[in-house]
């Protein structure tokens, strides 16, 4: 191996890396608006912070998605299925251990909640697994037929809930550790919000470590961008897609538990009535990108909390003005995916 | 010359309903540079994705390396050896320059192991590479990305490298440098590189195929075809010849 002088020397001024930090910056600029608008601060760290908790609630429930969609071009409308499914299979271990739940002992609280998620997390990651191989695979490439034979995975999974809990609401007991709040001055911080804040960020952190730091995590990122040269360079991109799409559902069913115990009571339609959220913060974040969606997440239920403590009626249709704001400002999302 | 290293067998290649390749034969022996030539719109592109899979014969074989990979689906044909370096570069523009080659690298599981020796040989080449290592390659100049998608067909020891139009593009300056480190690379490797500009390769290549209409017009010697100025100009035309 002979060695040669380098290559174009006067191509090489160093070229400046641009972290894009602007979106980055709407959620502390749009929370430090709000609050002389709400007025009382007590109220204001209240609305923020259960903002943040649902934000975190959804990125879980979005995250794979975005993923999902960036990989494959996969338009999943029965991610939601995950939603309702996981938190309807916490309850197989939520109720039965009532005691468990009921008990004024954090060890034993965490306990049955964290046998909840797995056993959530666990059946969402092999409904996944089937779900990918007998609805998505065949309709690969095809926009039309996705939307529509997800959204009928979605009716199905909803109609086997019914089969076997039944059509009833099913209340969901906050362990007793995990209710009250925190009283910081006037203001009350709700433990579990706290904890909704703090599980989202773990799930965030190690998301990012994983699509940084290991090989897996890299071709993922190569994928989204190029998924042809990622097979070039002799990589099965079908099979990081359903190791994608199984994590992907399994996260949704956690976001489900979590979401099913904020909200106390379970109905099949809990993952139905997320879904447009959902696909409202992917698009925002801009298709594909993890950062976005977690961004994308945060503004999503910050404004809906704050709209709807300072204009109910205007609350309704906030995701949707926030979305057409965002894409008036950036069309692609706010980290657009580079598509070769 | 040595027996084919890959060998192409009245291959046609449709492309939904147009047929783009129309019985292509094309042989490239082992060691060296062969050059595939011919006007934009001949079948180039189409020939080296129908090799690596992206595109899959209608009719003919595609053999490499003695086994038959005309069906194999793509990442079978990358983990046979054959490199691929798209025209367009395909190279990752999110990630820093060493995730790129790490990607390329299929044998190393952690960045910190890729084969420290071959990184220096590849910077002999590409200097830049060193310098902009740990930059996400997509802030790279046009030049200094083909480095780096050249480099990902060459971080691990390939039988066979397909490169589309390397020069498309690029400066003058960096053309001659890029020329130059094919001319090194060709000690060790086999290539087989398709470009537009005869000049650029006429003293570079080995044997050389002409492609027109999705065939092969001719197919020799490079040396040939470079002491034939009438065969250049009945092959490749007047506007080939003076390009740039
Ligand atoms: N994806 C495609 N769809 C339809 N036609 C294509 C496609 N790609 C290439 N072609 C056609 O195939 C022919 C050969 O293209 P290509 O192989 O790219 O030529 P070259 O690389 O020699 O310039 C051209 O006529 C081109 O228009
Ligand atoms: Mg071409």
């Amino acid at each position: 191996m002979t060695t040669i002088s380098p290559v174009a020397p006067q191509d090489s001024t160093l070229p400046k890396v641009r972290v894009d930090m602007l979106p980055l910056l709407l959620v502390p600029v749009l929370a430090l608006l709000m609050l002389p608008l709400v007025g009382s601060f007590p109220t204001w760290v209240t609305l923020t912070v259960a903002g943040l908790a649902m934000g975190m609630m959804v990125f879980m429930m979005a995250s794979g998605l975005t993923l999902i969609f960036g990989l494959m071009d996969v338009l999943n409308f029965g991610h939601g299925a995950f939603v309702s499914v996981g938190a309807f299979t916490a309850t197989l271990v939520l109720l039965p251990m009532k005691g468990w739940v009921e008990a004024d002992s954090i060890l034993m609280n965490l306990s049955v909640v964290g046998l909840a998620i797995l056993l959530a997390m666990l059946v969402t990651g092999i409904l996944g697994w089937a779900f990918e191989r007998i609805i998505i695979r065949p309709v690969y490439g095809l926009h039309l037929k996705q939307i529509l034979i997800t959204m009928g995975g979605m009716i199905v999974a909803e109609q086997l809930i019914h089969v076997i809990w039944g059509a009833e609401q099913i209340p969901l007991q906050l362990p007793t550790t995990f209710r009250g709040a925190f009283i910081f001055g006037d203001a009350a911080l709700e433990k579990y919000r706290l904890i909704a804040v703090g599980v989202g960020l773990t799930v965030f952190v190690t998301m990012f470590l994983v699509l940084n730091r290991t090989k897996v995590g890299l071709l993922i990122r190569a994928g989204v961008e190029n998924g042809e040269m990622v097979e070039a360079l002799g990589y099965r991109i079908r099979r990081l897609f359903v190791g994608v799409f199984m994590a992907g559902s399994a996260l949704a069913g956690l976001g489900g538990v979590m979401w099913g115990l904020y909200k106390e009571t379970l109905t099949a339609a809990i993952g139905g009535e997320i879904t447009v959220l959902v696909f409202i913060v992917i698009i925002i974040g801009g298709l594909g990108s993890v950062g976005g969606c977690f961004i994308g997440a945060m503004l999503v239920a910050l404004v809906a909390n704050y709209a709807g403590f300072l204009a109910p009626k205007v609350a309704l249709v906030s995701d949707i003005l926030l979305m057409v704001t965002v894409l008036l400002w950036r069309p692609q999302g706010l980290y657009p995916v580079a598509k070769r | 010359m040595s027996e084919p290293l890959l060998e192409l067998d009245g291959v046609h290649t449709h492309i939904g309903q147009y047929h783009i390749l129309q019985g292509v034969d094309l042989v490239v022996p082992k060691g060296g540079i062969t050059v595939l030539l011919g006007r934009n719109g001949a079948g180039k592109t189409t020939t080296l994705r129908t090799v690596m899979g992206l595109w899959h014969a209608s009719r003919g074989t595609v053999r490499f390396a003695g086994g038959d990979i005309t069906q194999s689906p793509t990442p079978d044909i990358a983990t046979a050896g054959i490199a691929y370096v798209p025209e367009s570069m395909g190279i990752f523009s999110d990630l820093t320059v060493r995730e790129n080659l790490f990607l390329a690298a299929r044998s190393v599981k952690n960045a910190d192991r890729m084969d420290e020796a071959r990184l220096e040989w590849i910077f002999g080449f590409f200097g830049a590479l060193k310098k902009f290592w740990n930059q996400p390659a997509g802030t790279l100049s046009g030049g200094q990305k083909q480095m780096v998608a050249i480099a990902r067909a060459i971080v691990e020891p390939r039988k066979l490298l397909l490169i589309d139009e390397p020069t498309k593009g690029l400066a003058p300056a960096i053309i001659q440098g890029m020329i130059a480190a094919f001319r090194e690379l060709k000690q060790s490797e086999t290539i087989l590189l398709v470009e537009q500009n005869f000049s650029f390769v006429s003293a570079l290549g080995d044997s050389v195929a002409v492609m027109d209409g999705g065939r092969i017009v001719h197919s020799g010697a490079m040396a040939e075809l470079a002491d034939d100025r009438d065969l250049q100009h009945k092959l490749l035309g007047l506007s080939l010849d003076n390009h740039q």
